[in-house]
Parts: structure tokens; C-alpha cells; sequence
């Protein structure tokens, strides 16, 4: 009746997971009941859980992503504690088993629902604003993919009460991920939450590219579009053209485990190495993925906050694409030791280090971009400061590991891992903070508080290299990544330097949510009644903060790059106040349904409760037709409503 | 959508300096819905792609096993192709009458799309039943788990591409050749076709290619 399920599946005899698990249900409980007191249930199911705005869906995205930072931080945590006490003799406070799945869900945690969502996130804010247009080109698909991710990251999160996470690392290896050698449930939680997130990255995918490339405000010719939007279009075709292998590859290792089949098996002619092929196929996008929506941030940071334009908008837009390309064709540096030979690794050794010349093209950009500017220093553009110089570092040690002898020695070190953490935290995370401190006030309407922020920035940037630059120095003297105890008592005071590092990042996250806090107490001081805060380049800034559901009442003409710049500097308004009644799409509950039919039928394959999975399965496909009938996705506003809400919009707004 | 509704003020971009560059304003409805279904047929061909190069890694991997020159049947093969094949030319004639509003043609033309498209995988589960009942079934080997994945999924595409047939011709039933619906019909046939181009590299790589 109920598969593999029983009551040996709640861990009752492992205190460390049993307490976080009661702590988490004990929080959502209360959440819930606080909601339901509250009677807040109509307000969040109308505005928020059905809703398509973009808007919405980006923030709903940002939030999954911080609070999933915090569980991703926690395991970080409870990693560097266990190296900083598991010396010689002493066994620490993590058994190998618990250590193991802590790893596992530390790297899957930060990639796939931290590092995603958040990025995914901003994009789905900032992108229809910066074009100039009223929403996605699928609102209702962009729903459906934010709960399918939603969906993947409380599978992972269920895994922590009942049964248990894989064992096997982030990239779940074959032949160690095969039901051979890990016949529970941690890999399957592993396979289906990746499995449903991952469908809802790639609708997110094809709804963005198709966005950018047929929806953009008239005039709006492809060089004439904000970086950010460049590389959410560059984003975007990658996932376009990564996800799928992954889902692929995973479809493989789910009918192996399930069926019986012998794709990546030991025996029966399989080829586990071919798993690591495709894997990387997918993962090193994956990489630029993440990274080119930052490298978006900052240039939209570092002009805004310079008094200028880009430096060689054109060069930008070429070492975007070029890093698309280039990102397709350096799989193999994350094996160089496999073997293949030593003309294969000198290719791929090459193509390593040839990537790094459109990025270097880039850092020049930003710093010419400042050079002579009249810069304001404010949080955002600390981090994109903070970024450069530590990009820099983590970029060079890449091209260090591009280079196959040194590979073959540093391979699964821990300088691969300071590396890699480098450029993600560097990139990545400052990349986020900074989108996120600088549009906050445009999707809120008040900025938020810059002496928390700088707090949280320096805590963030000390952290980082009191964390990562003693694991370089330990790589380098053959401490290998994943260690659960640690036998050379000589690596103790770099252990205990990374650890206070971690700490150090802890007190930038307090800052981070200080801030959020302190902000939110006296938003009536910060409102931004100009929608301008920062005197802005691109159009997200023409509209109020925050923009009204329809973004703007008509749509703005754009005749150069720097749209909204240039209006101003012609003194030209960059909305008419030619009305138009405007079509706006429905609200749909289908995308949390379907989710929710995507937990189910998640559940019940991970514990082998067939006749569960059937019926989600059928429920699902139901509720998909029963959308799919429907031809009425699109209300209109009319004019003289608009003409209204514009009337109330200006009123409020103060000259810029 | 909301972004179909275009603001009609006269440009103030001079006509000749954004044509061609996408400078011209959103697009029509009509072409984003099928432009965007064209982006997600690409992502699908790249899980293909995926299986496709699976499937050429492990082919020569049978284990000991049967391999594809002892278990394929070429003229069944043909049959099956030809169908498939026929299909897609009958569900190009649907279209054309979905786009001139004969919705009683329509489902003549969507009836023997169906009708095709079912002896389709009629021929390849009585093939797919016929090797397990030899012993020759995905668990056997690498050769034929990848055989099985990569033709099974195509079939799985087929099916649901019959499914989603039957649940668009109700809609015309019902509701007619409305502009939403012709939407839709088109996204179907893309799919319908995209599913013949998988199946053309199938036909090559496993079966010409296979009995070789």
C-alpha cells in the first residue's frame, strides 16, 4: 500500500536531523497557522500564489532562494565545524553517513534552488521592465515553472524527515549512484526534485528567449537592448540547450534504478563515464548559466552608479555571446583524468583557457566604464567592486586548473573547491546581493537601509577570503575535497581560519536580514516617490516604484541604448498619456495544482507507491487539459481606467 | 497576453531604422505562441540528442546478448516509416483546412492522422513485444536499454502527440476554428512533424545502420 514506506523512515535514533526536521515543521506550522488566524489565505492566494505578474513570480523566486540559502549555509556550516573538530583523534560530532548526505544536499541545495531561483528570479523582475512591455510572453508557463521549482526544493526538504538524502555528492556519480551500491531512497529524492525543478527551469527558458527576442518596446532593435537583457538572452538559450541533456541523463539513471536497465551500470556493457560526459555537457553551462546574469548586474550596476554609459556596449554584447558558444565546448576540463588521452585534454585545456579572454574583455569594460566616472558608492556597486578583484583571483586559479598536469595534481582538492567557490560567491552571490540591493527599491518602492548593507557587503567579502584562501594553501599540501575526518593534525589552523571565515559570512547574512528588517520598520522615510532612485539608465527606471500591474501605460519609444537616459536628456516623458485600454493576463491557479500533482507524483515514485503516482499523474494531465480548454486567459483594463490609476500614479509621484 | 495590445501612437522611430532589427514593437500573438513552441520542439530534439548519442556509444555494447542485425525486421520497419511518414502529409492537409476554416475536413484529415499514427505503434509494440518474449528486453544489455529508451521515447511522443489530437478535435467539435484553437492546432502540427525528423535519424541510425 505504501511502497517502501514505513516508520523506520523518520530517523527517530539520529538527533541532528530529527531535531532540524521538528524546528522546520515546527516554523511552517506556525507559519500556516499564523496565516490562517490572520485570515490572510484570500490576500495570498488572489496577489500571490496564482498570480502571473512577473513581477510577483521574481519575487516569489528571490524569497525561495534566500531561505533556501539558509539551509544551503546551515550544511555549509556544520561541514566547516566538523573539519574544524575531526583532527587526528578527535571523530567530531558528523558520522560519515549524515556527513555524506550534508555534502550532497549542500551542492545541490546552492546550485539548483539557491543560485537558480535567485537568478532566475531578478531576471523575471528586471527583464520585461528593461524591454519596455507589460509581461512575458507566457505569463501562465512562467507561474507553472516557478511552483515546479518550488516543487523540486520541498522534495529536498522532505528528505530530511522522512528517509534520507543521497550520499553521492552533487553529481551523483554512477557506478555509486546505481541501485547497487545505494539501494535507499537519497538518490531517487535526488533524481525526481531535480527531475521537476528542472522542467520548470526549462519552460522558464523557452518563455524567456522567446520574451526577449519577439516582445520589446517599439524601437527597441537588438543593440539597443540593456545588458542585463543580453545576458538573460544568452542565460536563457543555455538552458534552452543544457537542461535537456541533464533531463535526459537523469532519465537514463532513473530507468537503471527503476527497470533495471544498464546505461551507466558495471555490468551488461554500461558506461559510467558517460554519465560524467553528459553530466558536464549540461554543468559547465550551468556555470555560465548562473554567472552571466551577475556579469549583467554589475554592468547595469557600474554604469548606473559611474554617471555613464558602458564602455563598448558592442564588445560587451560579443563576449556575452562568445562565452554562450565557448561554454559549450569545455566539458572535459572537470574529468581531465579520465583518460582520454593527451591530444583530447590539450583541446579541452585550450578551450579552458580560451573562455577566459571574453571575460577579461569584460573586467576591462567595467573598469573603463568607472575610469573617470562619478562614482557613488553605494552597497551595489561595493559588490561589483568586491566582484572584480575577487573574480579576478578565482578566474586565474580556473585557467591555473585549465591546464592538465596541474589538473591531474589538483583534481577533487581542496583548491578545486576554494576555486569554484571563488568564482560562484564571487560572482554569482555578489552578483545577486548587488541586483537585489539596487532593484529592491523598484519592486518595493523604498530603498533599503546602505549602512546595513555596506556592513553586510564587508562581512561578506572578509568571510569569503578568511573561508576559501586557507582551502588554496590546503589543496595545495593534498588535503582532497570531502573529507569527513582529518588525519594531518598540520592542516588544523587553516582548518580553524576557514571556519572563523564561515562565521564571519554568518554575521553577513545577520546583517543581510538586519537590513531587510530595519528597512521594512521605516519604508515610509525610504519611499522612492520618484521611481528613479539612482538615476537610472534603462527603462525599469521610467516607470513608479513599484510599477503598476500593466508596467507602463503606454509603451515607451526607445531610440538608443540607455533608453530612459536619453529621454531624459532630450526631456522627453517616456510614457504618453494616450490611453489605450490594455489586455492583461488572468490570474491562473494552474501552476501551484500541477505542483502540488508534482509533489505527489514525486512522493509516491521516490517510496514506490505506484497506484499514487498513477493517480497524481492522471490528476495532472487533467488539470493541464482543463487549463487548456480555457480561451479566456486575458482581461482587458480600459482606457478610462487606466486614465485613472494614471491620474492616482502621478499624484503620488514627486518630480525626478 | 498583455503585450499583444500594441500602443498605436505614431512612431517616433523612423520605419526604415528598425525594420528587420525587431525594432517594430511586440509581436503579434500568432507568432510568439508558435515561436515560443518552436524554442521548446528544440529543447525536446535535445533530449534526443541526448539519447541519440546513448544510444551511439553503447550500440555495439550487447553483452553477449542479441545486437541488432539477429532482432530487427526491416520490412516491418518500412511499414512503420511509411505510416509515420503518411501522417505527417495528411496532418499538413488538416492544417491547411484548420487554416481555411473546413472544420468538417479537418477531422477527416485528423481522423487518418490518428488512424496512422496508431498502426504506427501498433507495429512497434508487437516489435518491442516480440524481443522481450526472445529474452531480448532493456534489461538485457547496454545495447538494448539504450535501444528501448531512445525508440520508446519517440513512441511515448506519438502517444501523448495522439492524445493531445483527440483532446484538439474536441475543441474544434466544440468550439470551432476560433483563433485560440488554431493556435493550438498549430503548435500540434509543429510537434506532429518535429516528431517525423527524430524519426528519419532513428530509421538511420538504428535500423539502416544496425542490420549493416
Amino acid at each position: 500500500m505504501l511502497g517502501r514506506l514505513t516508520w523506520a523512515a523518520i530517523p527517530f535514533n539520529e538527533p541532528i536531523p530529527l531535531l532540524t526536521g521538528a524546528v522546520v515543521v515546527l516554523v511552517i506550522v506556525a507559519v500556516l497557522a499564523l496565516v490562517t488566524v490572520k485570515g490572510w489565505w484570500p490576500y495570498l492566494w488572489r496577489e500571490w500564489l496564482t498570480s502571473v505578474d512577473h513581477k510577483r513570480i521574481g519575487v516569489m523566486y528571490m524569497a525561495l532562494g534566500l531561505v533556501m540559502l539558509l539551509r544551503g549555509f546551515a550544511d555549509a556550516i556544520m561541514m566547516r565545524t566538523q573539519q574544524a573538530i575531526a583532527i587526528g583523534d578527535a571523530q567530531g560530532y558528523l558520522p560519515p553517513d549524515h556527513y555524506d548526505q550534508i555534502f550532497s544536499a549542500h551542492g545541490v541545495i546552492m546550485i539548483f534552488f539557491t543560485a537558480m531561483p535567485l537568478v532566475i528570479g531578478l531576471m523575471n523582475v528586471v527583464v520585461p521592465l528593461q524591454l519596455g512591455v507589460r509581461d512575458v510572453a507566457f505569463p501562465q508557463l512562467n507561474s507553472v515553472s516557478f511552483w515546479l521549482t518550488a516543487s523540486g526544493a520541498l522534495l529536498i526538504n522532505i528528505s530530511l524527515v522522512i528517509g534520507n538524502f543521497a550520499r553521492t555528492t552533487w553529481w551523483n556519480y554512477p557506478p555509486l549512484s546505481e541501485l547497487a551500491y545505494s539501494p535507499d531512497v537519497g538518490v531517487d529524492y535526488y533524481l525526481w526534485s531535480l527531475q521537476i525543478s528542472g522542467i520548470g527551469t526549462l519552460l522558464t527558458g523557452v518563455n524567456f528567449v522567446t520574451t526577449i527576442l519577439k516582445l520589446r518596446a517599439p524601437g527597441m532593435t537588438y543593440f539597443r537592448m540593456p545588458i542585463f537583457c543580453w545576458t538573460a538572452l544568452a542565460t536563457n538559450m543555455m538552458i534552452v540547450a543544457a537542461f535537456p541533456i541533464l533531463t535526459a541523463t537523469f532519465a537514463m539513471l532513473l530507468l537503471d534504478r527503476y527497470l533495471g536497465m544498464h546505461f551507466f551500470t558495471n555490468e551488461a556493457g554500461g558506461n559510467p563515464m558517460m554519465y560524467v560526459n553528459l553530466f558536464w555537457a549540461w554543468g559547465h553551462p550551468e556555470v555560465y548559466i548562473l554567472i552571466l546574469p551577475a556579469f549583467g548586474v554589475f554592468s547595469e550596476v557600474v554604469a548606473t552608479f559611474s554617471g555613464k554609459g558602458l564602455f563598448s556596449y558592442r564588445s560587451m554584447v560579443l563576449a556575452t555571446l562568445g562565452i554562450c558558444v565557448l561554454s559549450f565546448m569545455v566539458w572535459l576540463h572537470h574529468f581531465f583524468t579520465m583518460g582520454a588521452g593527451a591530444n583530447v585534454n590539450a583541446f579541452f585545456g585550450i578551450m579552458s583557457s580560451i573562455i577566459a579572454v571574453p571575460t577579461g574583455v569584460k573586467v576591462f569594460n567595467w573598469l573603463f566604464t568607472m575610469y573617470r566616472g562619478r562614482i557613488v558608492f553605494t552597497t551595489a556597486i561595493l559588490y561589483a567592486v568586491g566582484f572584480m578583484v575577487t573574480f579576478v583571483i578565482g578566474g586565474l586559479t580556473g585557467v591555473l586548473l585549465a591546464v592538465p598536469p596541474v589538473d591531474f595534481v589538483l583534481h577533487n582538492s581542496a583548491f578545486l573547491v576554494a576555486h569554484f567557490h571563488n568564482v560562484i560567491i564571487g560572482g554569482v552571490v555578489f552578483g545577486v546581493l548587488a541586483g537585489y540591493n539596487y532593484w529592491f527599491p523598484k519592486v518595493f518602492g523604498f530603498t533599503l537601509d546602505e549602512r546595513l548593507g555596506k556592513a553586510s557587503f564587508w562581512c561578506w567579502l572578509v568571510g569569503f577570503y578568511l573561508a576559501f584562501t586557507p582551502l588554496y594553501v590546503l589543496g595545495l599540501m593534498g588535503m582532497t575535497r570531502r573529507l569527513q575526518h582529518i588525519a594531518d593534525p598540520s592542516w588544523r589552523p587553516w582548518l580553524l581560519v576557514a571556519e572563523l571565515g564561515a562565521v564571519v559570512i554568518f554575521c553577513g547574512i545577520l546583517c543581510q536580514v538586519a537590513q531587510l528588517y530595519v528597512s521594512i520598520r521605516t519604508r515610509e522615510r525610504r519611499r522612492d516617490l520618484t521611481g528613479d532612485p539612482w538615476n537610472g539608465r534603462t527603462l525599469e527606471w521610467a516607470t513608479s516604484s513599484p510599477p503598476p500591474a500593466y508596467n507602463f501605460a503606454t509603451l515607451p519609444r526607445v531610440q538608443s541604448v540607455d533608453a530612459f537616459w536619453d529621454m531624459k536628456r532630450r526631456g522627453v516623458s517616456p510614457i504618453g498619456t494616450a490611453y489605450e485600454s490594455i489586455e492583461m493576463p488572468r490570474n491562473s491557479s494552474v501552476g501551484f495544482i500541477l505542483a502540488f500533482f508534482a509533489v505527489v507524483i514525486g512522493f509516491a515514485l521516490i517510496w514506490h507507491i505506484w497506484w499514487m503516482a498513477i493517480l497524481g499523474l492522471l490528476a495532472a494531465v487533467i488539470t493541464a487539459m482543463a487549463f487548456g480548454w480555457s480561451d479566456e486567459r486575458e482581461r482587458e483594463i480600459p482606457a478610462a481606467e487606466i486614465a485613472k490609476l494614471e491620474r492616482a500614479r502621478l499624484d503620488r509621484r514627486q518630480p525626478a | 497576453m498583455s503585450t499583444a495590445t500594441i500602443d498605436t501612437r505614431p512612431a517616433a522611430v523612423p520605419a526604415t531604422v528598425v525594420r528587420g532589427r525587431g525594432g517594430g514593437g511586440p509581436a503579434p500573438k500568432r507568432t510568439v505562441v508558435a515561436y515560443g513552441f518552436w524554442i521548446f520542439i528544440l529543447s525536446d530534439m535535445i533530449v534526443f540528442a541526448g539519447l541519440f548519442a546513448a544510444y551511439a556509444v553503447l550500440a555495439g555494447h550487447a553483452a553477449g546478448g542479441p545486437t541488432g542485425a539477429e532482432l530487427f525486421n526491416l520490412r516491418n520497419v518500412f511499414i512503420e516509416t511509411m505510416c509515420l511518414l503518411l501522417s505527417s502529409y495528411t496532418c499538413g492537409l488538416g492544417a491547411l483546412c484548420a487554416e481555411r476554416r473546413q472544420p468538417a475536413r479537418f477531422v477527416v484529415f485528423a481522423a487518418l492522422t490518428f488512424g496512422l499514427g496508431a498502426a504506427f505503434l501498433v507495429i512497434e509494440c508487437t516489435e518491442f513485444a516480440g524481443m522481450v518474449a526472445r529474452g531480448a528486453g532493456p534489461a538485457r544489455s547496454a545495447f538494448l536499454s539504450s535501444f528501448f529508451t531512445l525508440v520508446g521515447t519517440h513512441g511515448a511522443h506519438v502517444t501523448s502527440g495522439m492524445i493531445w489530437l483527440v483532446y484538439l478535435v474536441a475543441q474544434v467539435v466544440v468550439k470551432g476554428l476560433r483563433p485560440a484553437v488554431l493556435r493550438r492546432l498549430l503548435c500540434w502540427s509543429l510537434f506532429w512533424h518535429a516528431l517525423d525528423i527524430v524519426w528519419v535519424g532513428v530509421l538511420t541510425l538504428v535500423y539502416l545502420m544496425g542490420v549493416a
